[in-house]
């Protein structure tokens, strides 16, 4: 059991959901609610990582890393570090390849709030800010526990952007998936089957505690 | 115009059509009334704050909610205005007593519990506090939707049609009690519906939209009577609509005289028309009195008419009658069905009429061939209504 692969793999879909449930939540909603154009351009980005082959995502984000393009040239005065093989380079990474599993069921649930809903909120006295919090999240909890749960299990299980863009580097940008594959790699079948099982019970565990407790709310019966 | 009413002038070519005025005084409830499509939902999402028209003042209280003229646009927040919306709206997740303390943002926290109990109790919904909206009936929702709406106190009330979604008992049962919790409130309640009968049972004056434009308010006898042009009096349903020339009028007896198809009719005075000038008139079917064979009765000597029925159908209690006239126009009333058939009252049978004076209604004639009112206002007489006759 590689401990460490293990750690970076928390480490990233943790941060990976708490970084992405907010940004998902202003792109859901902005999707759901406001008509502008270049609206269905906005959900074809989003959509993209879902049919663009890992490597492939994983090549631009690589070369968009590097020194020599804006998104690494940032990164390298904001910070002084690079972004490609580091932990900070998956994390971007892997926010951006689960734009998808974050927005899209947010995206469902505001649009099944009617609109009515929202303006008898706001004819209540209720600001935009309480609206919010007391009304609209609360009718979209099912969509953010799916939202998350995604992120996080597709965190857990990305392969192909994480190797591309942040190497192998143990304890640095080595996941539990990454190290499976290693462990194939150098026959050791054993340790590739223990952490198999691992991941793939965490994986089983996040899902049905996620969706026990959507299907517990109240906000469901909608 | 009252300070301390509503007052709202709005005005839009696009994109949906306004040219709308309404002013509606406190402790005044007035109906908006027109067929779908006619514009009272974005009038009244305009007042609420929940639309922004291109032009036009809106003011409660004193207060200016919207004027373009001067840039002020009030949130929805900031206008102290009650909405009943069409399907309530309620807050799914939360009980029916979170649903109106939601409602009361500006009140002490502590305060809040009590009076959300209190008007709770007040619309009759003691015990059910702690129901969600899925768990009562449409009418209990209808009831939160209402307590929640004066939860904040409001300046002004909008109700959207709030008796669409319940059935007749309940309807009946939740008009009565409007019009109950009505005497309690001071301040303007503005009640959209396209049902001309629930307007007529619970408003002091109803206000006429159609294609955006508000074409007369009236108190619902007189609107009934006296529909300001043939337009309004399509859209309720009148049907006996025919042209005609004014012939002479009488102050003294309180009568102008008709000249129509030959014959001279006598009708209510009505000088703003000068002897000669063409007219359309219509007579409600209330004001049409059947007389029965053979024998004279009440009213007989008032413009006298007689032709054949061509239609008698019975819609339960009542009848619904076409009669054609001598010169070929149909006349269409109604008449108690046992009335009906004490009478002998089927197709092709002879029968007089009267038109009582009073019923009698002239306005201006229709200068271009109209098209007809798409969908008439729901009542109980909500057959199409026919194109002026010439």
């Amino acid at each position: 059991m590689d401990w460490a692969a293990f750690e970076v793999s928390l480490r990233l879909a943790f941060w990976t959901c708490l970084i992405l449930t907010p940004i998902g939540i202003i792109v859901a909603r902005a999707l759901a609610w406001s008509a502008f154009r270049g609206r269905g351009f906005v959900e074809a980005f989003v959509a993209l990582p879902l049919v663009l082959p890992p490597t492939v995502l994983g090549f631009y984000l690589l070369v968009a890393f590097g020194g020599d393009w804006p998104v690494g040239q940032f990164w390298q005065w904001l910070t002084g570090g690079s972004l490609v093989f580091t932990f900070e380079g998956i994390l971007l990474a892997s926010i951006i390849f689960n734009l998808p599993f974050a927005v899209q069921p947010l995206q469902r649930a505001f649009e099944a709030i009617p609109g009515e809903v929202r303006e008898a909120a706001w004819c209540s006295g209720m600001s935009a800010w309480q609206t919010f919090w007391r009304i609209e999240l609360p009718l979209a909890w099912p969509g953010l526990i799916s939202a998350v749960a995604l992120t996080f299990a597709h965190t857990l299980g990305e392969f192909g952007v994480v190797l591309m863009v942040g190497g192998s580097i143990s304890g640095e940008t080595e996941t539990l998936a990454i190290a499976i594959y290693d462990r194939v790699q150098a026959f050791d079948e054993a340790a590739a089957g223990s952490m198999s099982v691992f991941l793939l019970l965490i994986s089983f565990v996040t899902i049905g505690i996620v969706y026990g407790l959507a299907g517990r709310r109240r906000g469901v019966r909608v | 115009m009252s300070d301390r009413g509503l007052s709202a002038v709005i005005r839009q070519t696009r994109p949906i059509p306004l040219d709308a005025a309404l002013e509606c005084a406190p402790g005044e409830l007035r109906a908006l009334v027109g067929p779908s499509g006619s514009g009272k939902t974005t009038l009244l999402r305009s007042i609420a704050g929940l639309y922004r028209p291109r032009s036009g003042q809106i003011s409660c209280n004193g207060r200016a909610w919207f004027d373009d003229s001067t840039g002020v646009n009030l949130a929805p927040q900031r206008r102290r205005v009650g909405v009943v919306f069409q399907d309530y709206a309620l807050f799914p997740h939360l009980s029916a007593l979170q649903n109106v303390v939601a409602g009361m943002g500006h009140r002490r926290r502590s305060a809040r519990q009590g009076l959300a109990e209190k008007l709770l109790a007040q619309v009759h919904l003691q015990g059910l506090e702690h129901r969600y909206p899925a768990q009562l009936s449409g009418g209990q929702c209808q009831r939160v939707a209402l307590a929640r709406a004066l939860a904040r106190e409001p300046d002004l009330l909008l109700l959207d049609e709030p008796f669409s979604a319940v059935d007749q008992v309940t309807r009946r049962k939740l008009q009565r009690e409007l019009a109950v919790l009505r005497a309690s409130l001071s301040i303007p309640l503005v009640l959209v519906t396209h049902d001309l009968e629930e307007a007529a049972r619970l408003a002091d004056r109803i206000t006429v939209l159609h294609r955006g434009v508000t074409l007369q308010t009236e108190v619902p006898d007189e609107l009934m009577l006296r529909p300001s042009s043939t337009e309004v009096a399509r859209l309720l349903a009148h049907q006996n609509l025919f042209r005609g020339r004014i012939a002479a009028h009488n102050p003294e007896r309180d009568r102008t005289w008709l000249s129509w198809r030959g014959k001279m009719l006598e009708a209510r005075h009505n000088s703003a028309f000068p002897p000669g000038s063409e007219v359309s008139w219509l007579v409600s079917a209330s004001q049409i009195l059947l007389h029965r064979r053979g024998r004279p009765s009440f009213g007989e000597r008032e413009n006298p008419l007689d032709g054949v029925v061509r239609e008698a159908v019975r819609l339960g209690e009542s009848t619904s009658i076409t009669l054609i006239l001598e010169g070929g126009e149909s006349l269409n009333f109604s008449i108690s069905t046992h009335a009906a058939q004490r009478n002998g009252i089927e197709p092709g049978v002879e029968a007089r009429v009267s038109l009582l004076a009073e019923g009698i209604h002239v306005m201006p004639p229709e200068t271009t061939a109209q098209e007809p009112v798409a969908s008439g206002l729901g009542a109980g007489r909500s057959e199409g209504a026919p194109p002026v006759r010439r």
